[in-house]
């Protein structure tokens, strides 16, 4: 068992090692942020004692030195201009490095994910992928170099401040490094108990959310079965624990603020009490250095009313510090996830396929232990359009996945006229297929654009040739700015048919080798499909298709049927040798008619 | 905004007590300075260690009560702040639950989840804030004005000057700044957006070889992001100094002027120092105010948004006393029925007539958005016609009350949906009276049987959000399950078989009229086997009845009933 420390141990050397090339890029910016906060904050100390000391030349009526109050404060107001202009610049200089970082960061999770294996990609939800990304990142950013710095200032400032107090009276200084610990403990106390509460708030919060947008997303299920008032004790019940965990949180939360003021304010007043007292007994043999003055007592108060500051901020930055790092590990993991085998140094490039396309003895398995293909081969000859049936999780899309290269086999070859698929570059074989899938991407673009996605060459003539093909024309140009309309990401504004007809328009303004619809019509109701289909057999004129569909009126017409279970090809043929044969594809069909 | 204030009232005393509290504890803290002005002035200048003594117990007895009357404050202020977020959330979802189909549309899912949720949270923030902090910070700041002027009147000019010179600097950062923040978030919202695109569009962008204008997009976006964050954050930077340097020129004023004064005699060294302690908490406290305008600002936004939420009504009159159904009368019947959605340009529906007696089956046939959908949701009056009138069982659906119109219809709608919970609780939501005997059934006809048996705690299988994990054909049949759990007069079926294989459809059809026999159906569908059967079709195209009748009268006579079969059926004859 790894103790909680020696966890967060590994994380910090691992967050370490994770940005230590980010930082690496940042040096002179992060060596002249150090400086800049070290310059700040020896002259934030340095302005309480030149103002006390200007007070002790103002002891009272006739007793005032002008000449060296105006000398003081000359030198003050020049340390005030000067540090004003090195906080500006330690500004300056910690979001630069900031903000490049996060730039850095998010460049290279980017590059990654492009290269990532679609396994990668399909087995991580993308809510999860997006937050390392953008949440993770902004974390590290924040937490990390602010964090840097206001430690380096804050660990200056307490030493600056006990150096400063030894010197002017080490009995003042004994006070405060003697209350020192009981301001550590209640900014840990508080820090500690406002954490475990804002936790179980965040729980209850989460549980809150996840029924809101249940039932407000299902809202009119929900009144459709009259289940208004069931919903709403559901509700309540949730909502009052909410109410009660927040109560909790929100008050000692806010307990930080008058505690650190009640803290500071004891400090001062022993400093007070001590600082009076050496004042009126300087003979007292308590006083070493310099004589303790009324100037003195003020400097000590200054600090004294800034004292817990630091501290409160160091313990605020360690919780950041390690939040930036289990973020960094985060987005390092995505960074170095391996990515997609590389083509070898000497893979072909496929120009115009002749569109052939071979399994021989393919096996494949998305998990080791659950093998779904064992041993499938099949020839698809040159313009040839062949149709894969069969129930759900027979593995229709994974010979898809296969052909696109979205996965490699296991065991056996794919291959594109004669080459294995392996041999050539990804982007070749692409090249020559043209894919309309049953889950539709749209982009937040406009219509062209996501028509053009494939050719952003095409013409506008080109382009709306494609568009008519699809039929995609008609009810873009009922949209507010026909083919410029911008779409919203996955284009909630379109029904799903007309999604579909779009990544059709996509395929028809290509004019790949080999065509593959995976269930690329199932939305489009089926007059619409059939002209469709007439605008397909167009273009698929001399080229080889592959078409998932379960409506078996779309496939009746291919060269090869293939009926899938289980991972295998059970049966093969056109759809008259099948029906012939009244197997498993003649039970499918014949059950569409039944009443 | 008064609508949301209201839920600040049970909390009244709290947003009293709050502020004064708060007040109380800021009155010992301007009480401090003076103190060691004593101190000073009386203790040091005649060498008086007991009196020191006694105002070093004053300071620390002042710290000790304002600490006291710190925690109260902060307490009332967590109530107020707390229990008033959680009786507007309470308040939304019970408003959100009676609004209508119509204005459920124009809300939006996404923008009723944000009411509830972040300006539910960014207002009780605000109200929070307000109580603690919109009083004290003013009052320290003027409360220091007026003590100076106490202790020196024309020194007090200098305190005037530096808040209002303070003020113009954090209202002029803020004024370029927040702007500025507003668009950084929306170059950030791009950035996710870009994301999240190249995640959900892997397979796409692949397969269209995309990946190097993906880059260039996503670069570009990052870039801008970059630099718009960083020109802001150059302009923000110059808060610290700029209100530093002003503070700290003022006191090296203050000392240089004091010195005057002192030296003439009006003034002591002790009462220079109390005037230089007062300046030290005039900043502390502007800087608070500044953000604390800045959260309330937006919290008032957001308690706006809320206050437009609660204002709505549904666009449903119910009738204080509901008609009865007369089950002898025909059981839906429309009469130059017309429709058109909020804001749409051209009807979704116009003047549909027709009649289903009792116990009929009614078949709706059409294409992809020809107002199939539209034309059941008007049944159980989920939204109301805009011309015509719509019966149900002889009576017209506004006579009804909501909740008796709608226990005699079950709807399975097009999205099967189910909520977390488990089996058992989602079919129970039509009848919660219901016994596992009349689930059982509901779930033979519905051919659910299987998948409940499938499972290893059978209807006590937990059942995921939205009902993830089960398949999409499980899930209608499921769905089937609860409306036929309630035992409706009419049940409607909303393409509600579109998941499931021709097989299973098939059987469901036939269970559907062997054990429903005279429960009225409506089966809505885009295919011609599911409706063939019925005793009445409509055929629907653009919103317009195009055919009406059975389906061999269909055939003979409606060209688009006749296209829409012939498409479903090529190679029947081969």
């Amino acid at each position: 068992m790894k103790t909680g420390k020696q966890v967060k141990t590994q994380n910090t050397r691992a967050a370490l090692r994770a940005l230590a090339p980010y930082l690496k890029r940042h040096i002179p910016s992060f060596c002249l942020t150090l400086f800049f906060a070290l310059l700040s904050v020896a002259l934030t100390l340095a302005i309480p004692v030149l103002t006390g000391l200007a007070i002790d030349s103002i002891l009272g009526v006739g007793e005032v030195d002008f000449r060296r109050i105006l000398i003081l404060l000359g030198i003050a107001g020049g340390a005030v201009g000067l540090n004003a202009v090195c906080q500006w610049l330690l500004g300056i200089c910690n979001n630069k490095i900031a903000f490049e970082i996060v730039r850095d960061l998010r460049h290279d999770a980017m590059e990654n994910i492009r290269r990532l294996p679609l396994s990668y990609l399909d087995a991580h939800p993308t809510g999860e992928i997006v937050s390392r990304v953008i949440a993770d990142a902004d974390t590290v950013a924040d937490g990390l170099l602010l964090g840097f710095t206001q430690l380096w200032s804050g660990v200056l400032t307490i030493l600056g401040t006990l150096g400063i107090l030894i010197y002017l009276s080490p009995w003042i200084a004994l006070a405060v490094v003697c209350l020192t610990p009981l301001s550590l403990f209640v900014a840990r106390l508080i820090a500690g108990r406002t954490y475990s509460m804002f936790k179980l708030q965040s729980e209850t919060r989460g549980e809150q959310t996840a029924l809101i947008d249940e039932m407000v997303g299902g809202q009119r299920v929900v009144q459709a079965f009259r289940h208004e008032t069931a919903s709403q004790e559901k509700f309540d019940e949730v909502n009052e624990r909410l109410r009660r965990h927040s109560l909790r949180a929100t008050f000692y939360s806010s307990l930080t603020n008058p505690s650190t003021r009640a803290i500071n304010n004891l400090v001062y007043a022993a400093v007070a009490l001590l600082g009076a007292l050496l004042i009126i007994f300087p003979d007292s043999g308590l006083s070493v250095g310099a004589a303790f003055s009324v100037g003195t007592l003020y400097t000590c108060l200054s600090y004294a009313n800034q004292y817990t500051k630091p501290f409160n901020e160091i313990s605020g930055v360690v919780t950041e510090l390690q939040n930036a790092f289990a973020c960094a590990v985060r987005i390092d993991a995505l960074i170095r996830e391996p990515s997609e085998t590389p083509p070898p140094a000497d893979a072909a490039v496929l120009t115009e396929a002749k569109g052939e396309v071979t399994f021989s003895h393919v096996a494949f398995s998305y998990v080791p232990e659950r093998p779904l293909m064992r041993d499938v081969s099949l020839t698809a000859a040159p313009g040839k359009k062949i149709a894969i049936v069969g129930p759900t999780g027979c593995g229709k899309t994974t010979l898809i996945n296969l052909i696109m290269r979205f996965y490699d086999v296991t065991g056996g070859a794919v291959s594109v006229d004669g080459i294995d698929i392996r041999d050539m570059t990804r982007e070749s074989l692409r090249r020559n297929i043209g894919m309309v899938l049953q889950d539709t991407w749209i982009r937040h673009a406009s219509v062209r654009d996501n028509i053009c996605l494939g050719r952003p060459d095409a013409t506008e003539e080109e382009m709306i040739a494609a568009a008519r093909a699809a039929y995609v024309n008609g009810f873009v140009s009922r949209l507010p700015n026909g083919y410029d309309t911008i779409l919203s990401e996955g284009g909630e504004e379109l029904s799903q048919g007309q999604r579909q007809l779009i990544s059709i328009a996509r395929v028809m303004l290509m004019h790949p080798s080999i065509l593959i619809l995976d269930e690329a019509t199932s939305s489009i109701d089926t007059r619409t499909e059939r002209k469709i289909q007439d605008a397909f057999d167009c273009l698929m004129e001399g080229r080889t298709s592959f078409i998932v569909a379960h409506r078996l009126s779309t496939i009746e017409g291919a060269d090869l049927i293939l009926v899938m279970r289980a991972g295998d090809v059970i049966e093969s043929g056109t759809h008259k040798e099948l029906l012939a044969k009244g197997g498993f594809y003649a039970n499918l069909y014949n059950s569409q008619f039944e009443a | 905004m008064k609508r949301v204030f209201a839920y600040l009232k049970p909390y009244r005393w709290q947003c009293v007590l709050a502020p004064l509290f708060k007040l109380l504890e800021a009155g010992f803290e301007l009480i401090v300075p003076l103190v060691v002005a004593a101190i000073i002035d009386t203790g040091i200048e005649n060498k008086d260690p007991v009196y020191v003594v006694k105002m070093c117990g004053i300071l620390l007895l002042l710290a000790a009560v304002g600490f006291g009357a710190a925690v109260f404050a902060q307490y009332f202020a967590s109530v107020a702040a707390v229990g008033f977020g959680a009786g507007v959330r309470r308040a939304l979802f019970a408003k959100i639950q009676s609004l209508s189909y119509r204005e459920l549309d124009s809300l939006g899912t996404a923008t009723m989840m944000t009411r509830l949720t972040s300006d539910v949270n960014q207002a009780q923030t605000g109200v929070n804030l307000t109580l603690r902090l919109l009083m004290r910070s003013p009052f320290v700041v003027f409360g220091a004005l007026i003590m100076a002027a106490t202790i020196d009147g024309k020194l007090s000019l200098i305190f005037a000057a530096v808040i209002v010179l303070l003020f113009a600097v954090i209202y002029l950062i803020m004024f370029r700044t927040v702007p500025l923040y507003r668009k950084s978030q929306e170059k950030l919202d791009r950035v996710l957006g870009l994301t999240r695109e190249n995640l959900t569009g892997a397979r796409v962008i692949r397969a269209f070889c995309r990946e190097e204008e993906e880059r260039e997009l996503f670069d570009d976006a990052n870039n801008t992001l970059t630099r718009s964050q960083t020109y802001v954050g150059r302009i923000s930077a110059l808060t610290t100094p700029l209100t530093g340097v002003l503070i700290n020129i003022a006191t090296l004023l203050l000392i240089y002027t004091g010195a005057i004064r002192v030296d003439a005699g009006s003034l002591t060294q002790g009462q220079v120092v109390a005037l230089v302690n007062y300046m030290a908490q005039i900043l502390v406290e502007l800087v608070k105010l500044a953000n604390l305008i800045v959260t309330v600002t937006k919290s008032v936004a957001s308690g706006k948004r809320i206050g437009g939420v609660l204002a709505m009504e549904s666009s449903l009159a119910v009738p204080a006393v509901s008609a009865a159904p007369d089950a002898m009368a025909p059981a839906i019947e429309m009469r130059g029925v017309s429709f058109t959605y909020a804001g749409a340009a051209a009807p979704a529906l116009s003047d549909l007539n027709f009649s289903l007696a009792p116990g009929a089956t009614l078949g709706i046939i059409g294409g992809t958005g020809s107002g199939k959908t539209t034309l059941v949701d008007l049944i159980p009056r989920f939204y109301d016609a805009t011309e015509g009138e719509v019966r149900v069982c002889g009576v017209p659906v506004k006579d009804y009350d909501l909740d008796t119109l709608r226990s005699m219809i079950g709807v399975v709608p097009q999205r099967a949906l189910l909520f977390a919970g488990t089996i058992r609780e989602n079919l129970l939501w039509g009848n919660p009276g219901a016994t596992d005997e009349d689930l059982i059934a509901a779930l033979h006809t519905a051919q659910a049987l299987d998948v409940v048996e499938s499972k290893a705690l059978g209807l006590d299988e937990p059942v995921e959000a939205g009902g993830k994990n089960f398949s999409g054909g499980q899930r209608q049949r499921l769905t089937i399950a609860r409306a036929l759990v309630a035992r409706p007069s009419i049940l409607i079926l909303d393409d509600s078989a579109s998941a499931l294989d021709y097989a299973t459809d098939a059987r469901l059809r036939h269970a559907l009229r062997e054990d429903l026999a005279g429960m009225t159906v409506v089966v809505v569908s885009q295919r011609a086997s599911s409706v063939r059967h019925a005793d009445l079709i409509l055929v629907l195209d653009d919103g317009k009845v195009v055919g009406m009748g059975t389906h061999d009268k269909l055939r003979a006579t409606c060209p688009v009933y006749e296209e829409i079969c012939a498409s479903q059926e090529r190679g029947q004859g081969a």
